[in-house]
């Protein structure tokens, strides 16, 4: 029989304010434990809790990036158990009366068609603070650090619309990308300012029944998404080929194993007594407040992608890529600005720049070659100083020592050599020092044209400008 | 009479004239505190030296003529409920042992901005789970009126300490009637605001959407005073009111003439105490004899007023008491079996009966197939409380009744019985529900010595009219000039 896999994600993203949700301690990470913490965080008796301005805003940010109906009142709830990571034995976030509805994030399914896959809520709610285990002075006790605690967080819950890893992994692309966009999160997957689980389920396809899910975690990366739920899928086919019943269970992923195994059943499940929070007043939104953060969101991914097919001409393939980050994004029309050829400005980030970025291991922001200086070697390109080959190792070089293209060109004397009369000097050598295949070519084998032109370029360090190489050989060798 | 015995209000115009200093005074106090406390037991902590050092600086700014308020130099107590920085706050329970605030709550704040010197911190029912103090984790406290009985509760620390003259007034909180109730079993003045016209930042919560501070006083009038101190909002308390704070003592005329008061045909009930209902009886006629109108209002919620309270205020203290786990402050009881016997053991030695008993009853209505039908429901109910209240008030401008069914009851006759225990909050509970302003006042004696309290609810932010009318009786009666017989505390009877 055949199966198709029902899967919905649960995305949490941790917020860029500087401020954490309740109170005014700093979101900064990777500091020493505990340094970043007042009585509100720690849960101190007596102290109450007051919601960052920053965070609602940056919550109707994505909700509204997302097609989300905004609640004009949403309800904080407190979700109580007990932890030693979580202060005040609850935490606070949402419960039935969400801050956003029914929205949507499109995206590629790997076939290249687009896929609409429905978002049924995002919520703000705050984090809870990390153990460490084994780190105190003897190795069975466990130390809390709070840093994180009240940290600002989005839920962003997805309809079961995914029905494959892959397409899995593209929503979560499609979704991160989105938070970059709008500067509201880092999309750090292994830091966990992003962070994913997913409820899992097969059935016999074409059926509309949903089968027994599963809720797998801790998967913090693309590549452990895909296998995680790749794994999961597969184990839950086998159970059912195998008359066995899929458990309704919690399930962690492990990455060193590739598989999940079971954390707690359905049994097991916690009752969170959720109860609206008292000591905050219902998050109330009017129109107006909304419609301002709409008016000052920005061009959004699958917007952008669009405009660049079609201002600047570009395949799909090539507007993907460039809109795939916004500062990419920004780089290429900073360059088309200043060079206005798209499509060669395209071909050059998208084989060179980026080839190279990678090989340093650097992000955009670090690049040492900005657009003024990217664009000026492909004016240097195109006003034939130097050759394309060039030009790569010219870029290579300006990668390296952080110089400019003309700098490195009169340094290493490698402007390209378009003067007829000291190229044919240089012809003229080749053809007398290779008496047989001029011999050959005559007869016909005019392939060995290119043999010729390689001559010529390895005798000129890859100067001569190669049309002009081209012509003059055609000539000589009639 | 003693001058510890005097009103806030006189000693702020003795002090502001110079004849007398907040270091005399405040020593005074002290001296008080160290004939009668070591049987009343008020007090949990004494901040002996830190109250020096404040009445020192405040008689400084009283010479200075610097930013002076009627409570510059006063000795001021406060409920152990409330944060204070540097000194030990235990909310009556052994959870918190060792646990030393880094923070003052907003009231404290705002007290010791005012110039108020901070005598110490008092005794009361353990969270504010109780109404007779016997709940305190340490000790129950006397009345000062008969040290064979309770003081009444939660505040019951306050009540007694200001009864007794241990301090010239307190600061309490109410979240079912732990003011107005020890207020009037110990003879004094009690308020509690509108819910949200006090800043509950540092004010360890037991029900948070019930939870309000106020002063306890010997008069109105410093209740009045005090409330313009402490009240305002508060940009750490989210729902702390953007309501004006007025000059409440300006209000206070003694002209209550066509005023309209109701009385609530619910409220004189069956249970009511003979003789607290005919001290109520007398005291409607002595308002009818100041010109105010008398009506009949009805309240027709009111029967459920018990049980929505002990749904609402137990599922939110048990989640607000999870915090108590051993892990960040407090007692940690550590007997090295693993994270859950930590929980179970901190909890079960720090936690006394009456608050595990709420604790459980709280989580049961939270919990899953449970929640619709009580907390839910509770809700729903609450909401119609308050309708009633809103339509009461369409006919009259402030509500009488009794503050207690009965006045001050024996040490340990309800302490097995918590049923009986919950009626005595059965005229004070509405309030909270309904978020509204009350006041508990002196209204008469029974044959026995026991003073009887008589309560006035007021609309929502409406604590002008309640300390108004509370102003003229007093002034037309002479029952909270009483004192206690201290005799029998200083073991001469």
């Amino acid at each position: 029989m055949e199966y198709e896999a029902v899967i919905g994600l649960e995305v949490h993203a941790q917020l860029l304010t500087r401020s954490k949700l309740f109170c005014g301690c700093s979101t900064t990470f990777g500091r020493p434990p505990n340094t970043q913490v007042c009585p509100v965080c720690l849960g101190m008796p007596g102290v109450l809790p007051v919601i960052n301005e920053k965070a609602v805003e940056y919550a109707i940010r994505m909700a509204l990036a997302t097609d989300c109906r905004i609640n004009h009142r949403s309800v904080f709830a407190r979700k109580n158990y007990f932890y030693p990571d979580l202060p005040k034995g609850y935490q606070i976030s949402q419960y039935d009366e969400p801050l956003a509805e029914a929205g949507h994030i499109d995206t590629e399914t790997p076939d290249g068609r687009t896929k609409r896959v429905g978002i049924t809520r995002i919520h703000i709610e705050e984090d809870a603070g990390k153990l460490l285990h084994g780190e105190g002075d003897d190795e069975a006790s466990s130390l809390v650090d709070f840093n994180r605690a009240g940290m600002p967080l989005i839920e962003i819950v997805s309809e079961p619309h995914i029905s494959s890893p892959e397409e899995a992994v593209s929503y979560l692309k499609a979704l991160r990308d989105i938070l970059l966009y709008l500067e509201i999160c880092d999309g750090n997957m292994q830091e966990g300012s992003l962070r994913c689980d997913a409820n899992v389920s097969v059935r016999p396809k074409g059926t509309k029944e949903f089968g027994t899910k599963t809720e797998v975690k801790n998967m913090n990366s693309f590549k452990f998404l895909k296998d995680a739920l790749t794994y999961e899928i597969a184990r839950q086919i086998g159970l059912m080929e195998g008359g066995e019943r899929v458990v309704q269970e919690t399930r962690l992923f492990e990455p060193s194993t590739g598989r999940t195994r079971s954390m707690r059943t359905k049994e097991e499940a916690h009752d969170y007594r959720y109860f609206p929070e008292p000591d905050l007043l219902p998050l109330v939104l009017e129109d107006e407040e909304i419609e301002a953060i709409g008016v000052m969101l920005p061009e959004l991914p699958a917007q952008k992608k669009t405009r660049f097919m079609e201002e600047y001409g570009l395949p799909s393939y090539d507007a993907g890529i460039l809109t795939s980050s916004k500062r990419l994004a920004d780089f290429y029309e900073e360059c088309v600005g200043l060079f206005n050829e798209p499509k060669t400005v395209s071909n050059w980030i998208m084989s060179e720049l980026l080839r190279l970025l990678k090989e340093h291991n650097i992000s955009m922001e670090e690049s040492p070659v900005g657009a003024e200086r990217f664009t000026a070697l492909l004016k240097l390109l195109k006003g034939g100083r130097i050759s394309g080959k060039i030009a790569k190792e010219v870029l290579e070089e300006m990668f390296a020592t952080g110089k400019d293209a003309e700098a490195i060109i009169e340094e290493k004397g490698l402007s390209q050599i378009s003067d007829e009369s000291e190229l044919l000097q240089v012809v003229d050598r080749i053809i007398a020092d290779n008496p047989e295949n001029v011999e050959r070519y005559r007869a016909g084998k005019t392939k060995l044209l290119g043999f010729f032109v390689g001559e010529v370029m390895k005798a000129t360090r890859g100067k001569a400008n190669p049309q002009l190489v081209n012509r003059l050989l055609k000539e000589r060798l009639g | 009479m003693d001058v510890v015995e005097l009103n806030g209000w006189e000693l702020a115009e003795k002090l502001k004239g110079g004849e007398i200093t907040s270091r005399a005074l405040t020593e005074a106090y002290l001296e008080r505190i160290d004939a009668i406390d070591g049987r009343l037991r008020a007090y949990i902590t004494v901040c002996r030296e830190e109250a020096l050092r404040q009445a020192d600086e405040a008689d400084r700014r009283l010479r200075e003529k610097e930013g002076i308020t009627p409570l510059t130099g006063m000795p001021v107590a406060l409920k152990d409920i409330f944060s204070t920085k540097g000194i030990k706050t235990t909310c009556g329970s052994r959870i918190l042992e060792g646990y030393i605030p880094p923070f003052d709550a907003t009231v404290v704040e705002r007290l010791k901005g005012a110039g108020a010197v901070i005598i110490g911190k008092l005794n009361m029912d353990e969270f504010a789970m109780g109404s007779s103090t016997e709940n305190s984790a340490f000790f129950p406290t006397l009345n000062p009126w008969d040290p064979g009985r309770v003081p009444g509760g939660s505040s019951g620390g306050s009540a007694a300490a200001v009864s007794s003259a241990e301090c010239v007034l307190s600061i309490g909180t109410d979240t079912g009637g732990s003011i107005r109730q020890p207020a009037a079993l110990c003879g004094v003045v009690g308020l509690k605001p509108t819910y949200g016209l006090v800043s509950r930042y540092g004010m360890i919560a037991f029900a948070s959407s019930l939870d309000q501070a106020g002063p306890i006083a010997r008069c109105v009038r410093d209740c009045a005073i005090t409330l313009t101190l402490i009240a305002g909002r508060d940009p750490k308390d989210s729902t702390s009111l953007h309501a004006p704070v007025h000059e409440y003592e300006s209000h206070l005329d003694g002209n209550i003439k066509g005023m309209k008061i109701g009385i609530p045909e619910e409220y004189f009930i069956e249970g009511l105490h003979p003789e607290v209902e005919k001290a109520v009886g007398e005291s409607i006629r002595v308002l009818e004899g100041l010109g105010a109108e008398c009506v009949e209002v009805s309240l027709p919620h009111t029967e459920y007023a018990v049980s929505v309270y002990y749904l609402v205020a137990t599922s939110e203290a048990s989640s607000n008491l999870a915090r108590y786990d051993g892990v960040k402050y407090g007692l940690r009881v550590d007997e090295g079996g693993g994270l859950l016997d930590m929980y179970k053991l901190t909890r079960d030695r720090g936690f006394g009966a009456e608050v595990k008993r709420r604790i459980m009853l709280g989580t049961y209505s939270l919990s899953a197939g449970y929640y619709e039908a009580y907390y839910r429901k509770a809700s729903q109910v609450r909401t119609l409380m308050k309708r009633d209240f809103e339509e009461a008030f369409r006919m009259c401008d402030v509500i009488l009744t009794p503050t207690s069914p009965t006045p001050a009851f024996r040490l340990g006759e309800r302490l097995s019985d918590p049923l009986t225990m919950y009626l005595s909050d059965i005229f004070t509970i509405s309030c909270n529900l309904a978020g509204i302003p009350g006041i508990s006042v002196p209204c008469g004696f029974t044959e026995e010595g026991l003073p009887l309290g008589l309560q006035f609810l007021g609309r929502f932010l409406d604590e002008i009219s309640i300390l108004k009318v509370a102003h003229a009786y007093e002034e037309a009666t002479e029952w909270h000039k009483k004192r206690p017989p201290l005799g029998k505390l200083l073991g001469e009877g």
